[in-house]
């Protein structure tokens, strides 16, 4: 994977706009570059357009439909692809928050908690469900960066935590949602396209960050080089502690989202489910888990190409039982067809 | 044992007492060293003598338990790299502190990106990266290209060109030619030649190779066991002279050994 993996990382800070001075090799080398950056993410873009073409194409009627599309886009691939963005930081940054599903499953009880028993208003409330994910990331960080564990155990200590905590809390029994945050919850996720153009913004906001800011640059080195980039004076642990906080702030987003397209705050909703879907998402989109390298586009084309998967075999009928071996097989070869398109690619390059 | 007698006040960097400890290993136990302004002062000793300990105290990496230092005749505690920075202190390490996976152009502006509000100007850092790297002779077919993809010497190159342009009036280079072949050495030594022409900036070097060390340095400290044993005028040594300290005191650990074995 690392020889993949370094290559990747030109595509960080591409060229915007290709540069016209030097001599005539310099310009073709440099396209070349360009076009190799681009193509990364045309290996999952490739994937995810074949296997829409082939249930689009094998299930005409159902799969292709208004119902479907916001099944497909908003209810399943937007929250993956927002989770996503968050592992992707992270990941690059060398770290993984496995927690990120129990955040997403306790925010959206600080709103009711907040609005019902105390009195909060709603759009408070609202925010102190998106702080608290902000809070979560925050502990993280502190176990991680500044008490030293891995953040494979880090997180999983504290999403147990929080799962346990959110069975307390609620006796194990769903809410509903408060009736005074209702209005706010058409923008936030009650409306079928409202998650999808969530996910679409947040995707576009950190592809910028990643790509085009000092923060987006120091996440790539710190998990590239962490020693090289502290003594380039890089604050490493800020950048990581950023990036849990980020990644907690979005899993409580997706959270309080579920609760208002669902309308219901269930403490069993989240957990690990969106956690694997959006790390498999993001790997499948090219990023690397060693760190160092990643792409949150890549990302998003992996959550579409994994909820097209979920979402067609559930369209095609195949038993709830036996969905999650076929499911886990079509990982496997998605990825394989992306591991080797791109040896493929590196091969035609050399 | 001081080889020049140095005008109070003007030196770029004093190192009074310095002493760094990890755990039970004692890394420097004492160390004495001035850098006179617009100097090239030679750091050599063997290897696990402490140099780059020091070094990495020098550049506000690491912080030394004991002693201190003076900058520009003023008593710091150096907090941080970019704290030194801060006070035109610029390091290149030995391990070079490259990132593969960044293009060249993005390490060569490494925690000094330059930006247009929070944007990054790329098209700027390139276009001045490119220019650095001709105006020293470094031949790099592209700047656009990731450093893994470069040789050693060319990523070699790359560091010091970066500690080179960042107007730091303290550089401090680990090792600058260890991975170089021949052509490589000569373009950095023309460039040391050229910052020592001009006289502004004042440059500690560790080097492995006596020879290197002599032809581009005013003088010559030598680091022994975490203390500096030896201090002279380039001229006033020789790589032979070098040479018998450093296997002297090898020679005279193997003895200590074997009596108490």
């Amino acid at each position: 994977m690392s020889k993949t993996t370094e290559k990747d990382g030109a595509l960080i800070g591409q060229p915007d706009g290709l540069p016209g001075s030097g001599n005539r090799t310099i310009g073709m080398l440099r396209q070349g570059v360009g076009i190799f950056g681009r193509q990364r993410e045309a290996t999952v873009l490739v994937v995810t357009v074949a296997l829409l073409l082939y249930f689009g194409l094998t299930n005409q009627t159902t799969f292709v439909s208004q119902t479907n599309a916001i099944d497909l886009f908003s209810e399943t691939a937007a929250p993956i692809a927002i989770i996503a963005v968050g592992e992707v930081l992270l990941l690059i940054c060398g770290e993984i928050d496995l927690s990120v599903g129990f955040i997403y499953t306790f925010a959206p009880f600080i709103i009711f908690y907040m609005n019902v028993y105390w009195g909060v208003p709603a759009i408070i409330a609202i925010i102190l469900g998106l702080v608290f994910g902000l809070v979560c990331g925050l502990v993280n960080g502190f176990l991680t960066v500044t008490l030293g564990l891995p953040s494979f155990i880090t997180t999983l200590g504290t999403g147990f935590i929080l799962a346990g905590m959110a069975l307390y809390f609620a006796h194990a029994e769903p809410k509903s949602i408060p009736p005074a945050t209702v209005n706010f919850g058409k923008w936030i996720g009650a409306d079928p396209w409202s998650q999808f153009i969530w996910a679409v913004v947040i995707v576009a906001i950190f592809h910028i960050v990643l790509t085009r800011t000092r923060w987006g640059l120091h996440t790539v080195a710190t998990g590239g080089n962490q020693l090289g980039a502290r003594e380039s004076g890089i604050n490493v642990s800020r950048i990581k502690y950023g990036n849990f906080m980020i990644t907690g702030v979005l899993g409580a987003l997706v959270g309080i989202q579920t609760a208002f397209y669902t309308n219901t705050i269930d403490p069993l909703a989240g957990q690990y489910l969106p956690m694997f879907y959006s790390v498999t998402a993001a790997v499948i989109g090219g990023t690397a888990m060693l760190g160092g390298s990643g792409t949150v586009m890549g990302a998003f084309l992996g959550a579409i190409a994994l909820s097209t998967l979920i979402d067609g075999f559930d369209i095609v009928g195949i038993s709830a039982n036996s969905l999650q071996i076929v499911f886990g097989g079509a990982i496997l070869l998605a990825m394989i067809a992306n591991v080797q398109l791109t040896r493929l690619r590196e091969r035609g390059r050399t | 044992m001081t080889a020049q007698t140095p005008e109070p006040g003007g030196d770029a960097l004093r190192a009074e007492h310095v002493g760094k400890r990890f755990g039970a290993v004692t890394a420097l136990s004492d160390i004495n060293l001035r850098l006179g302004r617009g100097e090239v002062l030679g750091l050599l000793g063997d290897n696990g003598a402490g140099k780059s300990t020091l070094l990495k105290i020098l550049c506000g990496f690491q912080q030394q338990d004991a002693g201190r230092l003076v900058i520009n005749g003023e008593e710091v505690l150096l907090k941080s790299v970019d704290h030194a920075r801060s006070l035109g202190i610029d390091a290149v390490y030995q391990d070079l502190a490259l990132i593969n996976q960044l293009t060249v152009y993005h390490n060569m502006f490494l925690n000094r990106e330059r930006v247009r509000g929070t944007l990054l100007n790329n098209r700027s850092m390139r276009a001045t990266a490119r220019e650095h790297l001709d105006a020293m002779g470094i031949n790099i077919p592209s700047v656009d290209v990731p450093v893994a993809s470069l040789s050693g010497g060319q990523r070699q190159a790359i560091a010091i060109a970066r500690a080179v342009y960042s107007d730091a009036k303290i550089l401090l280079l680990d090792e600058p030619f260890a991975a170089m072949g021949a052509k490589e050495v000569a373009i950095i030594m023309d460039v040391l030649q050229d910052l020592k022409g001009q006289g502004e900036v004042s440059i500690i070097i560790i080097a492995h190779n006596y020879g290197q060390a002599l032809e581009i340095c005013d003088r010559i400290n030598l680091l022994q066991q975490g203390e500096i044993t030896l201090d002279k005028v380039s001229k006033d040594t020789s790589v032979a002279e070098l040479n018998d300290i450093v296997v002297a005191e090898y020679r005279q650990a193997m003895q200590e050994r074997r009596r108490s074995a």
